[in-house]
């Protein structure tokens, strides 16, 4: 009964390494646009002149930065939900 | 579970399937088309003008402002292209706490295609203000080596727009079912109002990312006029 059959190995890869995707994908991204928001509040502070200029500036960095962070979200999900090796498993065992 | 609106069809036109991301995308649509028209059919200059109108010189007038300080040039040619992508997300967007409506964002096909849409605009705006030659000999700056990985610059960024609206629309909807599924009380309601805040800077991020990458194409024209001793 308890035997580890290939889907069960891919299984416990993918959950674990869709963690390990969020865990890194995550933390990399946040330092970066906590360093990015302190560089622009303080830009904002000593030139509260340019703030609609460094704001929208800020946004589109931040969209950049963030889309990394994106890039790992959509890749865990492909991970969990979309997982092609899960599916061809499955697809063979239930014929 | 069902990721993507892509998979839930609702009927068949023909041979084609009418997929939810289709029929939304219809809807907003019409909603943005027959909105304009019922607002514009009686556009009147006095001090005393509707509401509706109010609203609509409001939204143009920002966005002209929007595109002036992004681009830093008159707003005119660029005003129908940015503003529609940036109306259309925003409704989209913004419609998703509406039950039964799947936001048409949220599935990779119609993002990818409003990417595509930023990439055919940018050598169409480039090229109508600078020139065939003057705009694919921007490709070939600053040697002849950097063909290439202007071309895969070109390339990656506009899958990256595609990506980056795909994935923030897809993990609120997909965060929200899961949050329905653990706390169904109070919690999802509180991330939906984020997801609301998610979605219109999401669009905003866009159209100001569209407009950028179209102003970049010209940019060094203008620095050239600036420096004519270069």
């Amino acid at each position: 009964m308890n035997e580890i059959t290939a889907d069960v190995i891919i299984a416990g890869i993918s959950i674990f390494t869709a963690g390990l995707t969020m865990a890194i994908g995550s933390i990399a991204p946040a330092l970066g646009e906590a360093r990015a928001l302190s560089d622009a509040l303080s830009a904002i502070a000593q030139q509260p002149d340019e703030a609609p200029t460094l704001t929208r500036t800020l946004f589109v960095g931040l969209a950049m930065v963030e889309s990394t962070a994106i890039y790992c979200l959509v890749l865990s999900m492909i991970f969990i939900f979309a997982n092609p090796f899960w599916e061809h498993f499955v697809s063979k065992a239930g014929g | 579970m069902k990721l993507s609106p892509d998979d839930h069809i609702l009927g068949w036109l023909g041979p084609l399937p009418i997929n939810a991301t289709i029929a939304c995308t219809w809807l907003v649509m019409a909603i943005l088309v027959g909105g304009s028209y019922l607002i514009t059919r009686r556009l009147n200059d006095s001090v005393r003008m509707s509401r509706w109108q109010n609203l609509l010189e409001i939204l143009v007038s920002g966005l002209n402002e929007q595109i002036r300080q992004t681009s830093r040039q008159e707003p005119g040619p660029y005003l129908p292209f940015v503003g529609t992508l940036f109306l259309f997300i925003a409704t989209s967007n913004l419609l998703a706490v509406v039950p039964g409506f799947s936001p048409p964002t949220s599935s990779l096909s119609c993002t990818t295609a409003l990417a595509l849409a930023v990439l055919a605009a940018v050598p169409l705006f480039g090229i109508a203000q600078r020139g065939l030659f003057g705009y694919l000999g921007e490709y070939i700056k600053p040697s002849v080596f950097m063909l290439p990985f202007n071309i895969i610059g070109e390339l990656s960024r506009t899958l990256a727009l595609a990506v980056r609206l795909y994935g923030n629309m897809m993990s609120g909807s997909v965060i929200g079912i899961i949050l329905l599924g653990i706390v169904p009380l109070f919690f999802p309601i509180l991330l939906q109002f984020l997801g609301l805040i998610t979605g219109l800077v999401q669009a905003y991020i866009f159209a100001v990312l569209a407009m950028v990458f179209i102003a970049s194409a010209q940019a060094a024209r203008n620095d050239r006029t600036q420096n004519p001793g270069d």
